[in-house]
C-alpha cells in the first residue's frame, strides 16, 4: 500500500521536473499494476511469517548491505536538479536529437523519436524482456485456474516475489 | 463479490473509457506524453479492473489465457518482423526510413507499428500475470 502511494507520489513529482512520459509509467505500473499483483500475493498467502529458526543470516545481509552501499555511492555522482552543467545537457548527442530529430524522425515527441526509432534497438530488447518475464512466470506458476492443466496448490506459503 | 451492485453499476460505464484512453495513448505517443509501453498497461488496467469486480471466470470468456499468450508472442513478433521488413527492403535491422519511399514517412510507419507491438505485448503481460496470480487457490 504505501509502496503505491510513494510512486503515485513520485509520479507527481517527475510531472514537476517535465518528464511526462516517465511520470506516466511510474503511475500506471507503479501505482497501478504492481500494487494490485502485490495485494493479490497477499491475498494468496498466509497472514502471520513463518518464523524460521535462525533469524539473521550473515551471508545474505552482507550481500544486501554491499550492494546497497554501492547502489547509494552511484547516485552521489548524479547531477543536482536543474543543474545546467549536467552530462544530458551539455552532451552533444542530446543537441544533436534536439535539433535533427524533427527532420530525421518526424514525430513532435523527441522522447518518442528516441526511444523507438534511434534506440529501436533496445526497445526490442525490452520487449524482449516483458516477453521473457511472462514466459518465466507461466513456466513458475504454470496456468492456474484459468488454463487447461490446473495445478495444485504449493506446499509452502512464501510468496512467489 | 457477488451482490456489489454499486461497484458493478458504477465502475462498468468506466472500462470504455479507460479503454479508450489506452488506444489514445498508444495512437497519440509521437505528438504527446506516452507510448506502447504505457498504453499498454493501461489498456491492461481496465481489464485488471473487470477482472476485480466481475470475477476471473467473466473476464476469461473475454479473454482466454490462450488468447493472452498469442499476444504476448505475437507483439514481440511483430516488433521484430518490422525489423526484418526493413531489412528485406534494403535497410538495416529496425531502420525504418527503408520502409517506404519516403524516409519520414517510413519512419512513421515503423514507430506505429514497433509502438503497436510493444503494447499488444505489455497489455497482453500484465492481464496474464494479474490472471495467473488471481487464479491461484489461496493457502490459508
Amino acid at each position: 500500500m504505501l509502496s503505491g502511494i510513494f510512486s503515485l507520489l513520485s509520479a507527481g513529482l517527475f510531472t514537476v521536473m517535465d518528464a511526462v512520459d516517465v511520470a506516466f509509467t511510474e503511475a500506471a505500473v507503479g501505482a497501478g499494476i504492481s500494487t494490485v499483483l502485490m495485494v493479490g500475493t497477499l491475498a494468496l498467502t498466509r497472514r502471520r511469517e513463518k518464523i524460521s529458526p535462525r533469524s539473521v543470516e550473515p551471508i545474505p545481509l552482507l550481500i544486501v548491505l554491499v550492494t546497497g552501499a554501492t547502489l547509494i555511492y552511484g547516485t552521489f555522482d548524479m547531477p543536482h536538479y536543474g543543474d545546467p552543467e549536467a552530462p544530458a545537457h551539455k552532451h552533444a548527442m542530446t543537441r544533436r536529437f534536439m535539433e535533427r530529430s524533427a527532420a530525421e524522425v518526424g514525430p513532435p515527441n523527441v522522447v518518442t523519436s528516441v526511444l523507438a526509432s534511434y534506440r529501436g534497438y533496445d526497445t526490442f530488447g525490452e520487449t524482449t524482456v516483458v516477453f521473457t518475464a511472462a514466459i518465466g512466470a507461466l513456466l513458475l506458476l504454470g496456468r492456474g485456474a484459468v488454463g487447461r492443466r490446473p495445478v495444485q496448490a504449493p506446499k509452502t506459503p512464501e510468496a512467489e516475489e | 463479490m457477488k451482490k456489489n451492485y454499486i461497484l458493478k453499476v458504477s465502475l462498468k460505464p468506466l472500462i470504455p473509457f479507460i479503454m479508450i484512453f489506452g488506444l489514445y495513448v498508444q495512437f497519440h505517443g509521437d505528438f504527446g506524453p506516452g507510448g506502447g509501453f504505457q498504453a499498454g498497461v493501461i489498456f491492461a488496467s481496465a481489464i485488471i479492473l473487470y477482472t476485480l469486480v466481475f470475477g476471473l471466470r467473466a473476464a476469461t470468456e473475454v479473454v482466454s489465457a490462450r488468447t493472452l499468450e498469442i499476444l504476448v508472442a505475437a507483439g514481440v513478433l511483430l516488433y521484430g518482423g518490422v525489423g526484418l521488413a526493413a531489412m528485406a527492403r534494403g535497410g538495416n535491422f529496425l531502420e525504418y526510413s527503408a520502409l517506404a519511399h519516403d524516409p519520414l514517412h517510413g519512419q512513421h510507419y515503423g514507430i506505429l507499428l514497433i509502438e503497436l507491438g510493444v503494447g499488444l505485448t505489455v497489455a497482453a503481460v500484465m492481464v496474464g500475470l494479474f490472471f495467473l496470480f488471481a487464479g491461484r487457490r489461496s493457502v490459508r
